[in-house]
Formats: C-alpha cells, structure tokens, sequence
C-alpha cells in the first residue's frame, strides 16, 4: 500500500519529534486545566471533554502543514513525479494523522481510569472515527494554496478554537439557549464528545448512533473536498 | 519506436503562455536533449511528460501511455530527477531510497538490494544511516539520481543534474549520466552546452514556449553559417567592423563565423592595421553546440 509508505514517511519526519508530542498532550490538558480549576464539575464531565479535546487537537496539529512545509522543502515535485495519485498522498497523511491522534488520546485514556472512570468500547469506535474525521479537516486546512505553513497555522487556529467552545467540551450542550444548539451542530467536535460521554454512562445530547452518522458525513465531506482543493493547489505548490 | 510522444502541447499560466503547441518524440534508447534559456518552457514540458501537471491541450505518451487519462502507468516507467528538487532532509539516504522504492510497489527485498547496488555505485553507500540533512550538495545530487534509478525505469527524466555542482560533482554525474545512457532513454534538460553535446543523440532547442529546432547536435552545429568560428581580441578600446561578416562579441572577444578563414584573418589583420590596434589573441575553433543555440535563438527573435 502507497498510501503506507507515505504515512510512515509522515509519522518519521514531522509526528515522531519531541516538540510535537509534548504540544499534542500539553495543549489540551492546560485548555482542561484553565477550566477546570475554580470550577466544580463532576470528573467524568472533564475526563469526557479532555479525550474529545486531545483527539481533536492532536489529529489537527500536524496535518495542515504537512502540504505546505513538502512545498516549501521542494519534496513535494518529487513525490509527485512518483506512480501515485494526490488521494494516495491525502491519505497516507490522513493515516499518518489518525495514529497520532490515537497514540495521543491514550494519555487521557490512561488518566481517567487511573481516577476510576471505565469507558463502554464505543469509546475506542469513537476515537478511530473522530481522528478520521479531525485528520480529514486538518487536510482540509492544508489545502489552501500557500507553502507557508504559518499561514495555515493561522487559518487552522481561527477554526479550531471556536470549535472547542460550541461542542459542548467545557459547557453542556443541553444548558445552552436553542441558538447555541444549532450552532453546535456544525461542529463535529460536538458528535465525538458527546460519544465520550455516553462511554462514561453519562446522557448524551443526540442518540450515540446520530453521532455516529454525524462523524461519518463530516469525514466524507470533508475528504471529498480536501482531496479536490489538494489537486486545485498542486500547481501553485510546485 | 517512440517512448516519448510530445503532440501539440499547450499550457498556460493565468496570461502566460508557457507552452505554445509543441511537438516531439524520442526514440527508444536516445539520448534527448532538451534546451532553452530561462524561462522557455522546459520545466513545464519534463512536468506535464511526467504527469505532474496537466497540458491544457495536446497529448503526452509515455511507452504508449496518455499522461493525463493513465497517468499512473505512465509514471511506473519513468525516473525523475526534477530540477528543484530535494530529498527528505530529516530521513538517512536509506529511508529516502526505501521510500520512493515503496511508491513504485517494488518489493523489499528487491528495493533492498537495488538500492545497496545504487548507493555502492554512486559512493555514498557508507553514509547510508546518516541524515540528507548532512550531505553535501554534490552528494545530495547523487542520492537524487539514486532515487531516480531506484525502479529500474526504462525511461530517466534529468531536468538540469549538473545544475549548481561544482566541477568534480558535475563530471562524476556527468560520467554517470553516459552509463545509465547505454541501457535507458534519458531526457536531459540542461544549460550546459558541453554536456548536451557530449550526451545527447538528438537536441530540441525551445524558446518563448515554442519549438525552435530538433536535430542531432552536429547538423545544428554546422547549421552556423560557415563551420570556422575565428575568436579574436585587440588590445584597447576598438568595434571591429567588417564588412559581409557574421560578427558576434562576448566579452573582451569577437567571434566571426566563415567558411575561409584565410580571407578572414587577413581581413582582421587588415583592420587592426588600419585602425592601429593590437591583436592580443587571434584563435580558430570550430563552432560549438552554443554558437548554434545562440545563433538559432538569435533568428527566432
């Protein structure tokens, strides 16, 4: 599989580097802490919330920049000029991506059952699912046509950190106005941290198999589109 | 038969018109060389050949393949070496290798031993655990080339492989460029003249986008109006003018091309006489395959 190679070419230059580990586990646990402290919220609500946060950042923070930095280190030509297709290089990255956002959500994981939390196995269905789905919106930011990764960091911040606050991670979705229900629909963070909670035996806002559905739509859309703007930026890349 | 079929292409890039309907083809086992000055269109061919990017019209056969609808078998008989080009700094030379070798679907075992025969080959096997982040450029190059040939292709694409070496890295890739030439067809862009001249059975001259020329370098060589070139240098401030003479100045140096070269020198020697100038240096030499590129880019002007 091509899309391996590129994968494991992804994962030994930009994932396995000290920097990017230590800011895929430290982000979200001091985003956790900033609200946890001062605040009385029961544990599984915080445990739930710190899980969808750290998927959700460690499945974003690389794969924007992957395109733009292979553009700017002149390997991207290279790579082109080899037997594959632009989807094969999506999803090497994608693959690439998702073991990250897996490997990183293990620290929470590990964390709350160290505070005696016991996930339900849709956890670990929701986490493969939510890293596709996040990995897959990561490309979609890389897919503006820049190589400066910088500018896409830009870009990918002003997304993501809205997103955080409209999903239901640190105020539940079921005590905001009408208003800000809907608004949290468009977030596909909302789906997976509502799976997080229904792992713990708490009550979900939708029913777990509409988060599902919800996560799966999300992924397509957003590969589908990442793949087609990838192609459109190809040029300007080179 | 023909391995490489260039029919009509076009291309453009926003008003820039980067390709104007070229056409071309090379023959199995040829040597192509491909030149242009900057900005002619060459880079633009060797990506659209090598299914990088898209002709906007026209066709591109690689063994029989149209680039664009089957791109990827196109690509499996092909090595390329793109002119911009680099390897993975933060992998050794073996996971570079290893990894160009995994996107052709080369087996490992057979990866292995071809990239062992490679790096051996090209004199970098010793560094093969050490990062391309502390290769020289020289060596850099080589690895490149090694990716390139890492698949056995029939076919190697070298867009500029001595560009920016230094002497002793330009002829040791050079010499490498004659070997893999025995038993592949390459297509060699190059600004050096030397080396198109010293490679290729058959050269395509571009400018502005369009074909000037395709032909074997020593018919274009003669095509020079005379086949003596006379380079000569007076001593001071001094034009030389001679009447009926195809006079060309490089530098401190005039270049006059004729087919009597006796007549000449005495015309030269006639006019620093008259003129009371110094000839420093007066040299006969048969015109080079850049006289010719000059020459024939000098008419299409």
């Amino acid at each position: 599989m091509k899309c391996l190679a590129i994968a494991k070419k992804d994962i030994l230059m930009y994932y396995l580097k000290g920097p990017v580990v230590i800011f895929g586990i430290l982000l979200p646990l001091f985003l956790f802490l900033a609200f946890w402290i001062g605040r009385n919220l029961p544990l599984d609500f915080l445990v739930a919330g710190l899980l969808a946060m750290t998927v959700f950042f460690a499945s974003t923070s690389v794969s924007p920049v992957v395109a733009p930095w292979e553009g700017q280190m002149r390997t991207l030509e290279r790579l082109m000029a080899c037997p594959i297709s632009v989807s094969t290089i999506i999803f090497g990255d994608i693959i690439a991506s998702i073991t990250f956002g897996i490997g990183i959500a293990i620290v929470p994981l590990l964390l709350g059952m160290a505070f005696g939390l016991s996930f339900s196995f849709v956890v670990l269905v929701g986490i493969v699912l939510a890293a596709f789905c996040f990995s897959c919106l990561g490309l979609l930011f890389s897919s503006f046509p820049t190589n400066m990764p910088s500018t896409v960091m830009m870009i990918s911040s002003l997304v993501r950190f809205p997103l955080i606050f409209i999903s239901g991670i640190f105020i539940p979705i079921q005590s905001l106005p009408s208003w800000g229900k809907t608004i949290s629909l468009l977030s596909p963070l909302t789906y997976f941290t509502d799976i997080a909670r229904a792992s713990l035996g708490m009550s979900s806002f939708l029913p777990v198999y509409l988060d599902f559905l919800a996560l799966i739509a999300f992924s397509g859309l957003f590969l589908i589109l990442a793949i087609k703007l990838h192609e459109r930026a190809l040029l300007s890349r080179l | 038969m023909n391995v490489i079929e260039a029919e009509n292409l076009v291309k453009s890039f926003g008003k820039i018109k980067a390709l104007d309907g070229i056409s071309f083809k090379v023959k199995k086992g040829q040597v192509f060389g491909f030149l242009g000055p900057n900005g002619a269109g060459k880079t633009t061919t060797v990506r659209i050949l090598t299914g990088i990017i898209k002709p906007d019209s026209g066709k591109a056969r690689i063994n029989g393949f149209d680039v664009v609808n089957e791109t990827i078998k196109a690509k499996q008989s092909i090595g390329v070496l793109p002119e911009i080009s680099n390897a993975y700094l933060d992998l050794t030379a073996w996971q570079n290798l290893m990894l160009i070798a995994s996107l052709y679907g080369m087996q490992k075992d057979e990866a292995e031993k071809r990239a062992e025969e490679l790096l051996r080959e090209f004199g970098i096997y010793e560094r093969r655990n050490t990062r391309v982040r502390g290769f020289s450029k020289g060596m850099k190059q080589r690895l490149m080339l090694c990716m390139a040939l890492i698949s056995d292709p029939e076919i190697v694409f070298l867009d500029e492989p001595t560009s920016g070496l230094d002497v002793q890295s330009a002829r040791m890739i050079r010499g490498k460029v004659l070997s893999i030439a025995k038993e592949k067809t390459v297509f060699l862009t190059s600004h050096n003249m030397d080396e198109v001249n010293l490679l290729c059975d058959e050269v395509a001259i571009i400018s502005k986008g369009r074909l000037v020329t395709v032909d074997t370098p020593e018919r274009l060589k003669s095509r020079v109006g005379g086949s003596i070139a006379i380079e000569v240098s007076f001593g001071g401030k001094s034009e030389l003018r001679v009447d009926e003479m195809n006079v060309v100045k490089y530098g401190d140096k005039y270049v006059i091309y004729t087919t009597n070269p006796y007549q000449t020198i005495c015309r030269i020697v006639d006019f620093a006489k008259q003129n009371n100038v110094e000839i420093i240096s007066i040299n006969t030499r048969t015109p080079t395959l850049e006289d010719a590129f000059l020459k024939l880019l000098e008419v299409e002007k």
